[in-house]
């Protein structure tokens, strides 16, 4: 069912935080995605949701796709190579008669066996085994206390299939997909994930060509033809390889513009050229609003000119993020402050963390 | 001495209605093709020497002249064709080698013409270069895999020092063309051009004119096998040194300046006396292994202060990826490779015509090695060898080269009209000859704004082709194959350039 081609599609995208830690249902998020109906088409919609297993909270959760059911003991094999396997269940699911012929989806909690230092890399190698080696098989998502719910359908359907309300998170991040070409597989839909990330997309990548080869030099292989996948292994390698913090995502993800580079002061000057010189192979191109969930927050960016929209909004300790601010008043109808992204620009939150409202515009706003 | 076999290959058609023997034609050709007869007051036309340059029809002023290509009379014959012809009574007459100048004109495949290009529609908007900007500002010289930061400070502290990087405002360069193959004055229209547009040009193997050092900033210095004109001042003049191993159009040999184009001015910047043969020898004396280049290399940045990148240009030969993988393994900053349709000077006609790969396969090839390898960000990768639009400069982007030289190219924009003589140092046109009554007719300030007005046409071009893939930026086309597709190749041809077929989505 996998297809060999790459999707490009328009879509929606929303994201809610709760600054404070404290975990909501999976209603609201479904709410929010389902005002933006008309921006999917029914070909792919889901969701990713932090704080889901704390009684887990140490294990590796990897939520397995499975085309194929003959394909699970093939995987538990590679799985118990670097693994110990506490639990396994299959993901609960209630028919619908809106979702039809679904894959088997099963959850893994796992305790790594290995050198602690490598524990990383070692997933991502497994994630990357698993998918590029075994047909029929697919790990959507590989975080710890965290999950990805995604398949073919609207968003809202998706949720309810997944029985999300029963679920509870700080963070949900939600995507409607409206591919101009259906995919049919479950696996191709948003939010992708690798490690705790997880990203959703709106818009296309036209650098994913030169992203693609960038990150085969470090090792990541895109095996789904999905720009989507870029933006998460980049991320993985800025963020967990170089360490990039989330203040910095954006010198190599969105670049600001020579010109606006040539007019800043030293030593940000120096550092910024420094930075695009190095990772000009992962700078994104095309338009896109991406919003990146990770342990502990989310970030919302826009391409450098702003080519698909995106709106930042609080309301006391949540703050929220959308392609449209009509997700964030059905959930949410009075907001402290709404921000609109500007091109180029990223807006994130954290837990525990006094709100980081992007613009200085938003303060003055007030 | 017998009369020549040699038959004329063009055809001077003098139309007598308008011709006014004003005798411009006869002063302006240095083949003597034209001759006035005083008692007629007429201009007759001898085209046995006539190369086809077209300088006296572009300024006869009353349109008077026609040159065409002479057809031989000759019974066709497929396999014995007229140039075979040609030859075979020259090198009969003369028992030499055959010199030619320019860059391979035989009909080998120009993959450029192949490949077509991308652009948005729907689901991903293209960018309007006249309303939102385009970047094509490139840097040339090793890259960083990650640079070690001090990310606790505010803004953060680099710690890693990035290596000396080449700032190009277009990714287009001059390619190396030595003061004594072209002109001072030629010479001085591509490095003006070169200062004003933010790019640079490369002084070939003939040493650094005094007049130049002041355009130094604007510079690549070439060493070449010959050592002609190199010296420490030369080398820390530039803003780059280019070791040059091969050129396109004669790989495997060395370089050749006839005597009769070494003046009182070239022998003094080269350092060898008037009217002697430069003859640079085949391989680098100092250089039979990669070691020795990688000693070379390093000797180069010893001198330079490890100030300035060091460029080693090689020619497409068969096995070029993995040369080319030693040759960034053994400290080159740029890889610079010509492919088989790179120009000269002069060279030997068999070699010219019949050895190298074109620059499109060898590019395709080199990037992809070198990824795989996974030391593609440790030089940047120049190419060069019959670039003629700015089409071929985005598709050889699109492929993997971080810039493109233009040689050819150039001195068409200069006024050249590819009649391959440039070895014989009579060049109508005053680019490739030292002939004083001949260099004066190429005013450098004329030159310069030709070439700065074909460089800023390009920047526009390659812009909107930009914009149209919805690309701001030239670093997201560098290497980004899934905007190529190929029309009329071979499977084969196809992998080897890594471009999937027309017609085949992403």
């Amino acid at each position: 069912m996998r297809e060999d081609f790459y999707v490009p599609s328009g879509c929606a995208v929303a994201g809610i935080l709760n600054q404070d830690g404290k975990r909501i249902s999976g209603e609201a998020i479904i709410r929010s995605i389902a005002v933006m109906h008309e921006r999917s088409n029914g070909l792919g919609g889901g969701f990713a949701a932090y704080g889901i297993y704390p009684e887990f909270s140490d294990l590796y959760a990897f939520h397995l796709l499975y085309d194929k059911e003959s394909k699970e003991s093939e995987v538990e094999e590679i799985l118990k190579k670097k693994f110990s396997i506490e639990r396994v269940e299959a993901i609960p699911v209630r028919k619908s008669k809106e979702i039809g012929d679904h894959p088997l989806f099963k959850r893994y909690f796992l305790r790594f066996k290995g050198e602690k230092a490598q524990e990383e890399d070692e997933v991502v190698q497994m994630v990357m085994d698993i998918n590029s080696r075994v047909e029929g098989a697919y790990v959507i998502s590989s975080g710890k206390n965290m999950g990805i719910f995604k398949g073919i359908g609207y968003p809202e359907d998706i949720g309810r299939f997944f029985r999300l309300e029963e679920y509870e998170a700080y963070c949900w991040i939600a995507h409607g997909r409206f591919p101009t070409n259906s995919v049919g597989w479950w696996g191709g839909a948003h939010p992708f994930g690798l490690l705790s990330w997880s990203v959703v997309h709106n818009g296309e990548i036209s650098s994913y060509g030169i992203n693609r080869r960038y990150l085969q030099n470090f090792g990541y292989f895109c095996n789904l033809q999905t720009d989507t996948e870029v933006i998460a292994y980049l991320v993985d390698l800025l963020m967990r390889k170089h360490h990039l913090p989330l203040p910095y995502l954006k010198a190599a993800l969105a670049s600001p513009f020579w010109s606006d580079i040539e007019d800043m002061d030293e030593p940000e000057k120096s550092f910024y050229r420094a930075m695009r010189i190095t990772y000009g192979g992962a700078l994104l191109n095309g338009p896109f609003s991406i919003i990146v969930g990770f342990e502990g927050g989310m970030l919302g960016m826009v391409d450098r000119i702003k080519l698909r929209p995106m709106v930042a909004g609080w309301r006391e300790e949540t703050f929220y993020l959308a392609s449209e601010e009509c997700a964030l008043r059905e959930i949410s109808p009075e907001l402290d402050r709404l921000v609109p992204f500007q091109g180029g620009e990223t807006i994130w939150g954290k837990l525990g963390e006094k709100v980081n409202y992007g613009q200085e515009l938003a303060f003055s706003g007030v | 001495m017998a009369k020549s076999l040699l038959f004329p290959e063009f055809k001077v058609v003098r139309d007598e209605n308008r011709c006014i023997a004003c005798q411009v034609c006869v002063r302006q050709c240095a083949n003597d093709v034209h001759i006035y007869d005083e008692e007629d007051d007429q201009v007759y036309s001898q085209e046995e020497t006539c190369v086809g340059c077209q300088r006296c029809v572009t300024l006869c002023p009353t349109r008077a002249l026609e040159v065409t290509k002479k057809e031989a009379g000759m019974r066709p014959n497929a396999n014995w064709s007229i140039n075979h012809l040609r030859n075979l009574y020259k090198q009969a007459e003369t028992g030499g080698v055959l010199l030619t100048g320019m860059g391979c004109s035989e009909d080998y495949p120009i993959y450029w013409d192949h490949l077509l290009l991308n652009a948005s529609q729907v689901t991903n908007p293209s960018i309007d270069p006249l309303r939102e900007p385009i970047e094509i500002k490139t840097f040339l010289g090793r890259k960083e895999e990650f640079l070690d930061t001090d990310w606790e400070e505010e803004p953060p502290v680099l710690k890693t020092q990035l290596a000396p990087q080449l700032e190009l405002s277009v990714p287009i360069m001059f390619s190396a063309m030595s003061y004594g193959s072209i002109s001072y004055n030629a010479f001085r229209s591509l490095a003006e051009a070169a200062q004003e547009i933010g790019t640079f040009c490369n002084s070939g193997e003939g040493g650094l004119h005094p007049d130049f050092y002041l355009f130094g900033g604007n510079i690549i210095v070439q060493v070449a096998s010959g050592r002609f004109g190199v010296h420490p001042g030369y080398l820390r003049a530039a803003a780059a040194v280019e070791i040059k191993i091969g050129q396109g159009a004669k790989p495997g040999i060395g370089g050749h300046l006839p005597g009769e184009k070494v003046s009182p001015d070239v022998s003094r910047t080269r350092k060898i006396p008037v009217g002697s043969d430069a003859i640079s020898p085949a391989p680098h004396h100092d250089i039979y292994s990669i070691e020795d280049l990688e000693r070379l290399i390093l000797a180069i940045k010893e001198a330079t202060n490890y100030k300035k990148p060091v460029s080693v240009k090689i020619a497409a030969v068969h096995n070029v990826a993995a040369i080319a993988s030693g040759v960034v393994r053994a400290g080159a900053d740029i890889v610079a490779i010509d492919g088989i349709r790179g120009g000269t000077g002069a060279a030997p006609q068999v070699i010219r015509d019949n050895v190298g790969i074109p620059i499109e396969l060898a590019l395709a090839q080199v990037d992809e090695r070198l990824r795989r390898e996974g030391i593609r960000h440790r030089a940047s990768l120049v190419i060069a060898g019959g670039i003629r639009s700015s089409s071929d400069i985005i598709k050889a982007i699109a492929l993997g080269a971080d810039a493109v030289y233009i040689g050819t190219a150039a001195l068409v924009a200069l006024g050249c009209h590819l009649c391959q003589k440039c070895y014989t140092g009579k060049c109508n046109w005053g680019i490739a000859t030292q002939d004083p009554y001949l260099t004066k007719r190429l005013n450098p300030n004329i030159g310069k704004r030709r070439l700065v007005a074909l460089l800023h046409a390009w920047s526009a071009e390659i812009k909107e082709m930009l914009g149209g893939m919805g690309v701001n930026a030239l670093e997201s086309l560098r290497g980004n194959r899934e905007h190529l597709r190929a029309v009329g190749l071979s499977r084969e041809e196809r992998e080897i350039l890594g471009v999937k077929a027309a017609g085949e989505g992403w």
